[in-house]
């Protein structure tokens, strides 16, 4: 893989100079990747690239400020550093950034739909449009397009959007914002009453594990988070589904006009409950109200971190 | 002697029916992607092809629990005085948990020296675990996640359970674990088991040589406090986890709680719900001393409890079950294993020569 080569090649250059380069590596199975800190030259052997690699490294940014650090990223993920960056939460002189343009991740659970038990991977293998997996003995050939996640499916960034290193060739695309949005749009279109039970039953599992926040790059808050707060005191510690739900409103709330739609919420959540969809709909908002999406712009500021007397699209008279 | 027992495969849905007479019957089924102990419900049935994605653990540790309700009464003649009306909430509810794996019942095992055997009973878990049945099913074979066999148990370990299933032609052979798990054993749709004993005996030998090599723990109780005060060593252990709870919460031996008065103006509960390691919160102090500032400290804490400190005071038991769940869920695939063969493995670097 050219990328691969490209990427270990410019991490090699770059890492006396760097106190630790994330990236990713092999897992505890075939079918897994795993975030993998490289400090020493041996460990860049191991780097792995590829539709495996469906950790949002920027996630661990914002707690190595001060540190000398390279990120390798997705055009997804991108997009998250350049969120921290327009927030001053990380320093554009520490990180370096080696970007790649990227074909799509796989969705685990979309995976393990079809091949059904996943406890026994012999091995995984890519290429082109095909994942073929072979567990417990039995061979499956997925076509790829099944078991990308979706945000791959509809992406407009496949490339880092900003980067100090880029490897291999550019990816194009054709996808167009609207693209992204239409499960929203059906969700809206349900009753009321509908979409309140669909979310009451899928909130339900929730185990209040906070896996959703600490995988998001962009909760910042971490220790001081309003879930656990208990002056003032937002949510109670029940097992309820009323303050679960809570919760994800909260996390939605804050990461309005912020969240770059990694999904990485979605995506570390034990028990799949499909909170990305929270998300879009308040960036789907946001586009509509301020023409913004973030993590494009190093220099712009969210729109909800700014102020206007008068919004451009806000009535606040002559209702 | 134990008592063994045959059910046909198509009756243990009715079975979990007359059970459920009795006792609330929690049993697995698909929720979404996610298998789940859910009360059974006919309709949806069950599932029990493979772990579930979350351990039982709510049957005796649910993740919220009420220990007691609470109401401030005013004296209208003198308002500095407030009575308290306090009820203690001890649950009477009778579960029986079907279909959870080996490692779901030996985990409360871990909880039993804790809870109850230790030098004070905690009363609410006493009463749950005294009304709560596992009927437990045997392995086939391990995952890439599990290792079981590498904390003192298997496949089809029965310790902690009271009726274990093996599955074999057709149906279930059943052996009672407990004395009162032959409770259970009362209906006309089980039949005698005995003959069937030499071909779950098989399926058990099977699912043994099915697991991966257990990794080698021996010494992990000294070889972890041998490395307790290298931050250099936690911080590269712990560099890829996020400090969620996902792998304390799906854990069936993490036992740790933290206790809160919800209050709705004059009344309130005092409730104890699942608190967790890896938590800022977990050791901050009202000072606003935290002893454990940083993730390494956190997941140090988790490691070291299970395959050191515990060990250490309960005869050399680790506080494990191998269900491997940690391993499957973390969001980021830290695992266990690989922490604890580290520390183990750990060396000091020499230092050179001037």
């Amino acid at each position: 893989m050219q990328n691969l080569k490209d990427l270990k090649e410019q991490i090699r250059k770059a890492l006396p100079e760097l106190d630790v380069v994330i990236g990713w590596t092999g897992g505890y199975d075939p079918l897994h990747a795993t975030p993998h800190f490289i400090r020493r030259d041996e460990d860049i052997d191991k780097l792995q690239v590829n539709a495996l690699c469906v950790h949002n490294l920027a996630t661990y940014l914002p707690a190595l400020r001060g540190k000398k650090v390279g990120i390798v990223v997705k055009g997804c993920d991108s997009r998250s550093v350049v969120e921290l960056l327009q927030e001053n939460l990380i320093d554009r002189a520490g990180v370096t950034i080696f970007g790649f343009g990227c074909n799509g991740v796989v969705d685990q659970t979309k995976i393990r739909r079809i091949v059904g038990d996943v406890g026994n991977i012999d091995s995984c293998e890519i290429s082109g449009s095909d994942v073929t997996v072979s567990a417990s003995g039995a061979e499956h050939k997925l076509p790829l397009g099944d078991v990308l996640a979706d945000k791959c499916a509809t992406c407009r960034y496949p490339n880092a959007v900003l980067s100090d290193h880029f490897a291999g060739e550019e990816v194009t695309t054709t996808a167009t914002f609207e693209d992204g949005y239409k499960d929203v749009v059906e969700f809206e279109e349900k009753p009321v009453e509908e979409k309140f039970g669909f979310w009451l039953k899928e909130m339900d599992r929730c185990i209040r594990c906070y896996a959703c926040r600490n995988a998001c790059p962009l909760c910042v808050c971490r220790d001081h988070c309003v879930a656990q707060s208990r002056d003032p005191h937002w949510l109670s510690q029940e097992a309820h589904v009323r303050d679960k739900w809570m919760f994800q409103v909260i996390h939605a709330y804050h990461l309005a006009g912020r969240c770059t739609e990694c999904g990485e919420c979605q995506r570390a959540c034990p028990v799949d409950i499909p909170i990305l969809l929270f998300k879009k709909k308040m960036n789907k908002e946001i586009k509509e109200v301020f023409d913004y999406e973030a993590g494009i712009d190093p220099e712009a500021t969210p729109p909800l971190m700014t102020f206007k007397t008068e919004e451009d699209k806000i009535r606040e008279r002559k209702w | 002697m134990a008592q063994t027992k045959f059910i046909k495969k198509e009756s243990l849905s009715a079975w979990l029916e007359e059970l459920g007479q009795d006792h609330e019957v929690l049993a697995p089924r698909f929720e979404g992607d996610s298998i789940i102990f859910r009360p059974y419900d006919s309709e949806k049935g069950f599932f029990i092809d493979r772990e579930a994605t979350a351990p039982p653990k709510k049957a005796i540790f649910p993740q919220s629990e009420t220990l007691l309700e609470y109401s401030q009464i005013k004296d209208m003649e003198n308002l500095s005085k407030i009575a308290m009306d306090v009820k203690e909430t001890i649950p009477t509810t009778s579960y029986v948990v079907f279909g959870n794996r080996p490692c779901d019942a030996r985990g409360f095992t871990m909880f039993d020296r804790v809870y109850l055997n230790g030098e004070k009973v905690d009363v609410y878990y006493k009463a749950r675990r005294e009304n709560t049945y596992f009927i437990t099913l045997s392995c086939e074979k391990g995952e890439a996640t599990c290792f079981c066999n590498a904390v003192g148990s298997g496949p089809s370990d029965p310790s902690g359970s009271d009726l274990l299933m093996t599955p074999v032609k057709d149906g279930y052979y059943i052996e009672s674990v407990s004395k009162r798990g032959e409770e259970l054993l009362k209906s006309s749709l089980l039949t005698d088991g005995s003959k069937m004993k030499a071909e779950a005996d098989k399926y058990k030998k099977a699912a043994n040589a099915s697991m991966n090599k257990a990794p080698d723990f021996t010494g992990s109780p000294e070889k972890l406090l041998a490395v307790f005060d290298n931050g250099a060593f936690w911080e590269e252990m712990s560099d890829k986890c996020i400090s969620c709870g996902a792998c304390t919460y799906l854990c069936p031996t993490c036992y740790c709680f933290n206790i809160t008065d919800e209050a709705n103006g004059l009344k309130g509960t005092r409730i104890r719900s699942w608190d967790n390691c890896m938590s800022a919160q977990f050791t901050s102090e009202a000072s606003g001393h935290n002893p454990r500032p940083a993730k390494a400290n956190r997941l140090k804490n988790r490691v070291g409890h299970k395959f050191s400190y515990y060990p250490d005071l309960h005869g050399g038991v680790i506080s494990c079950c191998g269900c491997g769940r940690c391993i499957k869920s973390c969001p980021v695939g830290v695992d266990i294993r690989q922490i604890v063969l580290s520390a183990i493995a750990y060396k000091p670097a020499t230092k050179k020569e001037a």
